[in-house]
């Protein structure tokens, strides 16, 4: 099997050199457009350091390592990645386009809330995907959380987030995590229903945050992705998932940087514990090495 | 963000400095070539192939075919529209069949990349065929796999082979095996075997895929993989082509924004042809794969290829002849109108239609609002005229309006509205007819700028979008029973703003076989 590619083995070659020197910055070029982080960050970032070798007047590659790292950690770090969930019930509803992992991540996400001693109860409003349900039944149980499904098969979403918030509010369970159906960001009556489950929970109570699951193999169609979602979800917050596989995900530092919406969660396997919160520095240690 | 949109637009800008110069300097094809790569990349293409392939269009463009060419220009994009037909794999293949006993296909890929539902709609494109297909859920690792792949079956009406329930318990290649056995016994000639999705450094679950492979050794393998996936591409389809080299790959999700940078890394990094592409939610969107379209959707040239064969698919040629007929003669009436728009609706999404023509990038995003509930209310209006008043529109009056506009459940207004199209449309398609039929270059600029005129209309009026675009998706049509070169380069080619000029997207077209 061919050795899963790597920025940090890409990069450790280059690092390895006496000097800097113009192959330096080409080779550095290839390794961040081939971690996904796009033409515009991969220029951005390399006339940055660009700029701090001559203002350091280092030729050291290893210096160099360590502005990239910093770079990177810095441009990652802008923004707060913490999870907002203090309103009881702290409504979750987990968006995204089809395969990247939202039932997967709702499962170990209501695992590491009750991990924490929280009540959980998840919504399956993926009422279109054949045995959307089922799966969030078998993940739900596996991670100690009640569900609400819905009465019959195709009902209305936004109808089966509103029993799921309506028993959260009865019995007091202190979270409700709704997961949605897959849907690419271009179908636009797809996306209006988004808005509506938005609304219908929105009269009952706030809404804590809205997550979008993006998939780390997704190259460039990320950025277009999000601001979709964005704008009839109204995201919160960014969960990267498969992370375990050899695709970096670079392009969410451009994600996160044209729009703003920070990286709350990361997904690294399928077991029901991999599931972490996004730290910076871990991140970018992955990924430089 | 539109993607290999970009490329387009890109080299239109490019070219509009090169207009004009009869000999290309080096300068001027380097900056055409930064321009490619920039693009591709954009565009997830992997960045080996992007390195290779604008360094063949850079070397090839140097060369003597350029320099000696009369439009330079012309001449490189013809290039890059060869380079491109040639990575994604030249020819469409078909799957092969095996000469005896059931025809094994297995489907590998990441998890999410869509191989249960592509399972689906491949077993219902080859019930189509007049195969009988057996789906084979050899997924038991995904909760409700095996469920949900049942429940494909169902829609698909085709056999499912489910002796496990799933959920990490069972042996998939005990599943695989068993079901050729099965395969056998009850008669059925292709066997699909649904795998479990694995990651491409996950050596454990990779062998699992070879062993799979081996028990049934199938005559297709196909690698299914997300038209959105990035950089990661390469890696993966690598990993997978040592795993359990597959024969063959599908893409998938090919129906969002992205136009599949990803096809081209993984056709030109392992050298296997795409064989179908999948672009929808439903079990019908499924189409297979042509090489020399696609790269035209890349450098958005249209498929027109596609959209006529559509067309010839769900249109009576005859019934065609004779609107034409009507045209010339000036006797078409509303009631044709209405027979056309019913015969419109057949052909299927409107949308999917309109998608394909050259130049309609700029308008995919007034497309995917366009309402094609708009059909219907015209049909409804039709519908409650008399024929008398359907036949002669002169004798609407506004009583008859207004009688018209509350059977339908619409207003005077879109009668009104519906009555100055039909005759606006009438007066631009005799003028059409009588400049001959389809093949003869007259033909072409005028669907050219009805197609231009119905892309503004949407944005002054809403409601009213759907009977231009119909309009021009009529034209289409109606050209359809006779494809040829002048009629495929007539499309839309008008509604191409700041772009090149019409004439040298004429004869761009015809020098890429169109």
């Amino acid at each position: 099997m061919a050795s899963p590619w790597s920025l940090s083995s890409a990069l450790k070659g280059m690092f390895a050199r006496p000097t800097i020197d113009d192959t330096t910055w080409d080779d550095l070029e290839d390794a961040l457009i081939s971690a996904d982080f796009g033409p515009d960050i991969t220029e951005s970032v390399i006339d940055e350091l660009r700029a701090s070798v001559v203002k350091y007047r280092t030729t050291d590659p290893v210096d160099l390592k360590r502005m990239l790292r910093e770079t990177l950690e810095e441009r990652l770090a802008k923004l707060d990645p913490t999870l907002h969930l203090s309103n009881r019930p702290a409504v979750v509803l987990v968006v995204g386009v089809n395969g990247v992992g939202k039932t997967t991540t709702i499962g170990k996400f209501a695992k590491f809330l009750t991990n924490y001693g929280r009540t959980v109860v998840v919504g399956a409003a993926d009422t279109f995907r054949a045995a959307a349900v089922e799966q969030l039944a078998t993940w739900a149980e596996r991670g100690g959380a009640e569900i609400v499904r819905p009465q019959q098969p195709g009902q209305d979403p936004a109808s089966v987030a509103f029993q799921t918030v309506e028993r959260a509010q009865r019995e007091g369970i202190e979270i409700v995590l709704i997961d949605t159906a897959g849907r690419l960001q271009t179908k636009s009556g797809l996306m209006d229903e988004l808005g509506k489950i938005r609304r219908v929970v929105e009269k009952q109570t706030e809404i804590a945050e809205v997550l979008l699951v993006l998939d780390a193999t997704t190259g460039q169609n990320g950025l277009s992705q999000a601001e979709a979602f964005i704008q009839h979800a109204g995201v919160t917050g960014l969960v990267l998932t498969k992370l375990d596989g050899s695709a970096k995900g670079g392009f969410v530092l451009a994600v996160q940087e044209k729009t703003g919406i920070p990286i709350k969660l990361v997904g690294q396997g399928e077991g029901i514990g991999d599931l972490t919160g996004f730290t910076p520095h871990v991140f970018v240690q992955g990924l430089v090495g | 963000m539109a993607l290999f949109g970009n490329l387009t637009d890109r080299l239109a800008d490019t070219f509009k400095n090169l207009r004009g110069k009869g000999k290309l300097s080096p300068a001027d094809i380097d900056g055409t070539v930064r321009e490619i790569r920039r693009a591709l990349l954009e565009a997830d293409v992997a960045l080996e192939v992007v390195k290779d392939f604008t360094g063949r269009v850079r070397d090839r463009a140097l060369g003597d075919e350029v320099s000696k060419s009369l439009n330079p220009a012309q001449q490189v994009v013809q290039i890059v529209n060869d380079e491109l037909v040639a990575i994604l794999g030249g020819e469409a293949r078909r799957i092969q069949f095996a000469k005896t006993g059931p025809t094994v296909i297995m489907l590998a890929g990441l998890q999410g990349a869509g191989k249960t539902t592509l399972a689906g709609k491949l077993a219902k494109w080859l019930k189509s065929e007049g195969h009988t297909p057996m789906l084979v859920a050899a997924d038991l690792q995904r909760p409700n796999a095996v469920t949900q792949l049942q429940v494909v079956g169902e829609q698909a009406g085709v056999a499912v082979y489910a002796p496990e329930p799933g959920n990490g318990k069972g042996d998939p290649v005990r599943v695989a095996k068993d079901a050729i056995k099965e395969a056998n016994r009850k008669q059925y000639d292709v066997v699909i075997v649904d795998t479990a999705g694995r990651l491409g450094i996950d050596t454990e679950m990779m062998k699992q895929a070879a062993n799979i492979r081996k028990a049934v050794d199938p005559d297709e393998v196909l690698f299914v993989i997300d038209a959105m996936i990035g950089q990661d591409a390469v890696t993966t389809a690598r990993a997978f082509q040592d795993g359990v080299d597959f024969t063959g790959v599908v893409l998938s999700k090919l129906d969002g924004d992205t136009r599949g940078g990803a096809a081209l890394s993984v056709a030109s990094v392992t050298g296997r042809p795409i064989l179908f592409a999948s672009t929808g939610e439903s079990l019908d969107d499924f189409e297979p794969f042509y090489p020399d379209r696609m790269a035209s959707r890349i450098l958005d040239l249209g498929d027109i290829l596609t959209l006529i064969e559509q067309a010839q698919k769900n249109f009576d040629e005859e019934e065609s002849l004779k609107i034409a007929e009507k045209f010339a003669t000036d006797t078409f009436t509303l009631e044709d109108f209405l027979v056309q728009m019913q015969q419109l609706k057949n052909m299927g999404s409107i949308k999917n239609m309109l998608g394909m023509l050259p130049g309609a990038k700029g308008m995919r995003e007034q497309l995917e609002n366009f309402d094609e509930s708009e059909i219907t209310r015209t049909e409804a209006i039709i519908q409650s005229m008399t024929l008398q008043e359907r036949r002669v529109p002169k004798l609407l009056n506004g009583s008859r309006r207004v009688r018209i506009a509350r059977g339908s459940g619409t207003t005077v207004t879109e009668v009104n509205g519906l009555v100055n199209r039909f005759e606006q449309a009438a007066k631009m398609m005799k003028t059409v007819a009588r400049g001959g039929t389809p093949q003869i270059p007259g033909m072409g600029p005028i669907p050219g700028q009805k197609f231009g005129s119905s892309k503004q209309q949407p944005k002054k009026k809403g409601s009213k979008s759907g009977n231009p675009a119909k309009r021009a998706a009529e034209n289409a049509a109606l050209a359809a029973p006779k494809p040829t070169a002048a009629a495929g380069s007539g499309f839309g080619l008008g509604s191409t703003p700041g772009g090149p000029s019409e004439e040298e997207l004429a004869s761009l077209q015809k020098f890429l076989g169109r």
